[in-house]
């Protein structure tokens, strides 16, 4: 056991810390307001490496291991949840498959891009299929030189501006999860419609679109793994994706904690601030304890990652449990600062609204219980 | 390997070192075969067992960080905290026995009593050659202990001892008592002073065995001083210093609490899983409904956060690092976490969960206490917010 950060995970937390503070802090607010991609957020990080965290450096990324990916996570996400999810998605599931999945030309051709400037997304629900993927009806038809995929997909993170993307379809329709195969397709390919961005409750400054594949062709060798190996490929993306979302809850609750604290000890009631009050104070305490037990579940499901050990039910139990501490906190963030907590003066609304999505995507809570509860009846109860 | 590691690794990580992975296999196969066999029966006859608590001793599990030279099994706090989880997760009385022998008695002797207390008093404690008991809480001082009505009057070469403690665990097999009493009332907390007493002093008086609603096998009474009369060299640290001596002793104890409910919730988890794979209702084990996967996963996520919380807190410990916060936020989660767990327990086992016949209503029985002794969850979120507010205390 050993809970500290290396001196590495401490510079660049540091590091990190201080570019948002000083660049995106004092933005963040907007972008929610106005609905504006932040492009000029992921331009200065992307300078400074972060959008090939997940690659090794030989591939032109800064090859960080999966807790020092999740630190620079949740720094981001304390200022800005929607640029957090941006760069998330973007590493996670976006640039990463393509190096682990890829060959090497195709590693050649997009890496050098994702890593520098690009960003990635990644596009597997659609409209009719959400927790269950299995029931994706998007299809890819092979021709002598071209798949041609035909359908609708939905919840694209990043969707509007990525360089790259990240599409599953049907190769065959005949045996469900089995026949789903995995293409890279550039921005601009024909047929490839992107639609315009919804309109969210939060999140406001990430992009999400639908895309609509209107008999795309795609040259073969964009197909991402082999036929029928796309439900594989989303599959063990999927378990780093969780973690990445846990990390970005512990960023918002951790920045709601943070200005709970500051607003109960300037604001006074009855003659003294509301942080002497044993009601504030156990809100406060009650923040504390599922913010770190939150970061405890997340560091675990990532130094298991690290170490190459099974982390499935580990990364679901932090998903679940840092989506809802996020919502909880939020909420009680809002509690703290009464009044004020509703009106956007004040940051914590936009957590608030933020928080909620993260029970949602990347799996729902009830599939992280299904996911949890079904390895233990079928693995047992560990320890 | 895995093709994601991509740097040396560092930073956070959670595996054990080998001799508290052989702790957890000594303790655990202890608890199976000894313990397993009589657990439900001194639940039901409160009886107190000296046999297995004998064994304990032989185990070194009564004095696990005390060092070899006083006795003791010269382990580390984790090591500690893996031996009272592995206990509770068969008998919680068993985890409670051994937890103040070792957090409430040893620790306060080993770092403030003087050489000749230790070699005294700590060496047959840390061999469970002696059973200690801890006397702080009284009729109208439980939360608030600074509000000892107990006395200790100087008077020649002793102090006389007068008043009640209340809850004392360990009290009637107990030999020794390390007894918090006011030396000066005037001063509140810092007019409070620690003393070793050996039990069979006069007028130290055990009263009768307290009907619980669970840790049945858990030995509590009230014990009255009636001018009992204790040497001045068994003042346990300096006079007037007590109230210190008492709260580190319970930021420790702390965390030896938290170890139990974390072996409690772990008992019931594994009994819901076992359960819900067995039991058949409309044509199909219980296991496959929602309604019961969600427990199951919760319980699960209990179990893990309490767990983790409270090695942290056993971590920092070992590092000679602060861990009030931590010990509170795992003795308060991991309380709770027990709680929840074995309710859940009950609910997936339904009717049968009700039965003493299988188990988990003892769980749900014992788990409760953790909520209250050694500091109720109210005074745990006290000390959070306290600590909250100091470390994120506005620049004047």
């Amino acid at each position: 056991m050993q809970l500290d950060l290396s001196a590495d995970q401490v510079l660049i937390r540091d590091a990190v810390r201080d570019l948002c503070a000083r660049e995106f802090g004092p933005q963040a607010s907007s972008w929610d307001r106005e609905a504006v991609v932040p492009r000029q957020a992921v331009a200065r990080l992307a300078e400074q490496g972060f959008l090939g965290m997940a690659i090794p450096e030989d591939w032109g990324g800064v090859g960080y291991d999966s807790r020092t990916l999740l630190i620079v996570l949740e720094e981001i996400a304390r200022v800005s949840a929607a640029l957090a999810i941006m760069i998330a998605v973007h590493n996670s599931v976006g640039a990463l498959p393509v190096f682990r999945f890829g060959t090497d030309e195709q590693r050649r051709r997009f890496l050098p891009r994702l890593v520098s400037r690009e960003l990635a997304a990644f596009s597997l629900s659609e409209p009719g299929a959400g927790s269950d993927a299995g029931a994706i009806e998007a299809t890819a038809t092979r021709t002598e030189q071209h798949y041609v995929l035909r359908g609708s997909k939905n919840w694209v993170t990043n969707g509007e501006q990525a360089g790259v993307y990240l599409i599953f379809a049907r190769t065959d329709k005949a045996v469900g999860s089995g026949g789903l195969t995995a293409f890279i397709l550039e921005r601009g390919t024909p047929g490839l419609v992107v639609g315009k961005a919804e309109d969210k409750m939060g999140l406001r400054g990430s992009d999400t679109v639908a895309l609509s594949l209107e008999e795309v062709k795609v040259p073969l060798d964009q197909r991402l793994g082999a036929e029928g190996e796309g439900f594989k490929i989303a599959m063990s993306m999927l378990d780093a994706g969780r973690i990445g979302v846990a990390a970005q809850a512990l960023g918002v609750m951790g920045a709601a904690f943070e200005e709970s604290v500051r607003y109960a000890q300037q604001r006074r009631a009855f003659g003294q601030p509301i942080a002497r009050q044993q009601a504030v104070q156990f809100k406060l305490a009650e923040m504390e304890r599922r913010i770190q037990a939150s970061r405890l579940l997340i560091w675990r499901a990532a130094w298991l990652k690290d170490t190459g050990q099974p982390y499935t039910r580990e990364a679901s139990m932090a998903k679940l449990y840092a989506s809802e501490a996020a919502t909880w906190v939020t909420h009680q963030a809002v509690q703290v600062h009464g009044g004020y907590g509703y009106v956007k003066e004040f940051a914590v609304e936009r957590y608030y609204r933020d928080a909620r999505v993260m029970e949602i995507y990347e799996g729902t809570s009830e599939i992280q219980r299904l996911v949890i509860a079904r390895s233990l009846l079928k693995d047992g109860v560990k320890v | 390997m895995n093709p994601d590691i991509l740097t040396a690794s560092a930073g956070p990580s959670f595996d054990l070192t080998e001799d508290q992975q052989a702790v957890r296999e000594m303790v655990r196969e202890f608890s199976e075969s000894e313990i397993r066999p009589i657990a439900a029966k001194i639940d039901e006859t409160h009886e107190f067992p000296l046999e297995t608590t004998k064994k304990m001793a032989e185990l070194g599990l009564l004095g696990m960080f005390v060092s070899e030279e006083y006795g003791g099994a010269g382990m580390d706090y984790l090591s500690y905290v893996i031996a009272i989880e592995e206990l509770s997760r068969v008998c919680a009385s068993h985890g409670v026995i051994a937890s103040v022998n070792n957090s409430l008695v040893c620790y306060p002797i080993m770092t403030y009593g003087n050489e000749e207390q230790k070699r005294r008093y700590l060496v047959p404690l840390a061999r469970g050659e002696w059973i200690g008991a801890y006397c702080l809480t009284e009729p109208n001082a439980g939360s608030n202990a600074a509000n000892q009505q107990t006395t200790a009057v100087a008077d020649g070469d002793d102090y006389v001892l007068n008043g009640t403690k209340l809850f004392v665990t360990n009290a009637g097999p107990s030999d020794i008592l390390v007894v918090y009493a006011a030396t000066d009332r005037a001063l509140g907390p810092k007019g409070i002073s620690a003393f070793i007493v050996e039990a069979a002093t006069p007028g130290v008086n055990k009263g009768k065995k307290e009907m619980k609603l669970g840790i049945h096998a858990s030995d509590t009474r009230e014990i009255a001083f009636v001018n009992a009369r204790v040497p001045k060299r068994n003042l346990l640290g300096e006079h007037n210093k007590g109230y210190g001596v008492a709260l580190a002793t319970l930021g420790g104890g702390r965390i030896g609490i938290a170890a139990q409910a974390v072996g409690i919730a772990q008992a019931s988890l594994e009994a819901a899983v076992k359960y819900a794979g067995e039991r058949r209702a409309f044509d199909r084990p219980i296991g496959e409904f929602d309604a019961i996967r969600e427990m199951l996963a919760n319980a699960a996520i209990e179990v893990d956060t309490a767990r983790l919380l409270t090695y942290q807190a056993a971590w920092l410990r070992d590092q000679g690092r602060p861990h009030i916060k931590e010990a509170s936020l795992a003795k308060w989660h991991a309380s709770e976490s027990g709680t929840r767990c074995a309710n859940w327990a009950i609910q997936v086992h339904g009717g049968y969960g009700y039965l003493t016949e299988f188990s988990v209503e003892r769980y749900w029985r014992d788990a409760r206490i953790c909520e209250i002794y050694e500091g109720t969850t109210e005074i745990q979120k006290m000390v959070i917010a306290a600590q909250v507010l100091k470390e994120h205390a506005l620049e004047a």
